[in-house]
């Protein structure tokens, strides 16, 4: 697919004041199976660069309730993919059976060259942890602690200590425009700041994946247009993978490209393999 | 800025004048492929599904159902010998066809302003039976490609441009937001315009 280049992640001009500092840099060696660098979808599409995240033909039903019915797509390293569709159609549930949350009744889900939907339960579990990050709707900051300390979280969960994870999550808050609200807690922070504090917890622990379900669900245009920004300038940076549920095609056209989920299949615009 | 939006009135004015000339012949073409029909009723039917208060006149009517018979889209048949205006049967023929198929199926340029064009476009398909839902995804990929350029666009410019893209951008998205809305009704709307 022909898609413009896209500059170095520069500064944020959308809404609000300008974003001048830089994100803070990887803290540990990329992944292998993690480009160092954006792969440009046409060359991945041209040399067949392998899918990080896979879903072949998975099927799901909530009791009488079919969700998926045969969903497949592919996700290749670096690419930010925007799934769209109507409500009920199937969309979270896709993401969710990705990310290793649900585990279809049938089909295959692939991480790299790790069988997701196989694995017990902990080892899931544990694979969430370390390689994926997760931004949702806003409302999903935990509000007994504070915005620095929702940040570190996922670093505090996974065995960082204390004083390391709370430095590597104060990092993040000049690069969000969050500077000085790191001790606020969640009932203190506008939509979009939580929503920015949102992002830097799904992007602190450097995951090779980050699923985003509706990330500015419930924010105005432009608060939504900075989250976007941020959010896509961020994982740019890092070659960071990106699943992303919207119903908004102006946050849509952020990714590289989108498919549609109907009916708990998914389609693809142009025809071509989702 | 200057190159991306050389001048977006005349052009937004320039790309509907060029539109309206383009799709009067083929949705008259489209309407002729439901069976032989005088250009009487054709010209009718015209009005009463797209000319929204501005009917086609008898004159542009049959010229242009004479330039698409020189032109092999269709074919008349004598002229009846009936008082008032000229009875005259004319066929599609299968380059007609073609046209009408070829035309329906390619995305109209994401400019505002389209929804006339498309209108046409997804009504005729639903009459003919055609995959409307086909064209509305292609339409889709078409409107968010040409989002997703905007997007890009927003970056790299300047104030003023940001706000002519976000312009753009508001207006391809409500366009989006009707093919949602229609893509979700087609049967209703399928049963609303077959004869």
């Amino acid at each position: 697919m022909d898609r413009p280049h896209r500059g170095p992640a520069g500064p944020a001009r959308a809404g609000g004041a300008p974003v001048t500092a830089q994100f803070p840099r990887p803290a540990r060696p990329i992944h292998p199976i993690h480009p160092a660098r954006p792969v440009d979808p046409a060359v991945a599409a041209a040399t067949g660069t392998a899918k990080i995240i896979e879903a072949r033909d998975l099927f799901l039903s909530f009791g009488e309730t079919p969700a998926l019915r045969g969903a497949s797509l592919g996700v290749r390293p670096g690419e930010i993919v925007a799934v769209m569709g109507p409500s009920g159609s199937g969309k979270s549930t896709l993401l969710h059976c990705l990310a290793g949350i649900l585990v279809p009744a049938q089909g295959q889900v692939w991480f790299g060259r790790e069988r997701l939907d196989t694995l017990s339960d902990d080892r899931r579990s544990a694979l969430r942890r370390d390689r994926f990050g997760f931004v949702f709707q806003s409302g999903q900051l935990v509000p007994e602690l504070t915005a620095a300390e929702n940040v570190a979280l996922p670093l505090l969960l996974s065995g960082t200590r204390r004083g390391p994870a709370m430095t590597a999550a104060r990092k993040w808050f000049p690069a969000l425009g969050l500077d000085g609200l790191e001790h606020r807690r969640s009932g203190e922070l506008s939509g979009g700041q939580a929503q920015r504090v949102a992002l830097a917890r799904g992007l602190v622990a450097e995951p090779e994946v980050l699923f985003a379900d509706e990330p500015t669900g419930s924010l105005d245009s432009v608060s939504s247009e900075l989250v976007m920004e941020l959010l896509t300038a961020a994982v740019r940076e890092r070659g960071t993978t990106v699943v992303l549920v919207t119903h908004d095609a102006r946050v849509a056209a952020y990714a590289d490209r989108e498919v549609i989920v109907r009916d708990g299949k998914v389609s693809t615009l142009t025809g071509a393999e989702a | 800025m200057g190159e991306i939006f050389p001048c977006n009135y005349l052009l937004r004015e320039y790309s509907w004048s060029i539109l309206s000339v383009m799709s009067v012949p083929l949705t008259l073409l489209g309407l002729l492929e439901r069976g032989p029909s005088h250009g009487y009723d054709l010209k009718r039917d015209y009005d009463a599904y797209f000319g929204r208060g501005r009917p086609l006149r008898y004159s542009q009517a049959y010229a242009t159902l004479s330039r698409l018979a020189r032109d092999g889209k269709a074919v008349a048949g004598p002229v009846e010998q009936e008082a008032g205006p000229e009875r005259r049967r004319y066929v599609i023929t299968e380059a007609g066809v073609a046209d009408v198929e070829r035309w329906l199926a390619e995305p109209v340029p994401p400019e505002p302003d389209l929804q006339s064009e498309l209108f046409s476009k997804v009504v005729l398909a639903l009459m003919l039976d055609r995959p409307a839902d086909r064209y509305l995804d292609v339409q889709r990929g078409a409107h968010l490609q040409r989002m997703r350029e905007l997007t890009e666009l927003k970056r790299e410019t300047d104030p003023l441009g940001v706000l002519l893209a976000d312009h753009a951008l508001y207006r391809l998205e409500a366009d989006l937001r009707w093919i949602d809305h229609t893509a979700a009704r087609l049967d209703l709307l399928a049963r609303a315009v077959r004869r």
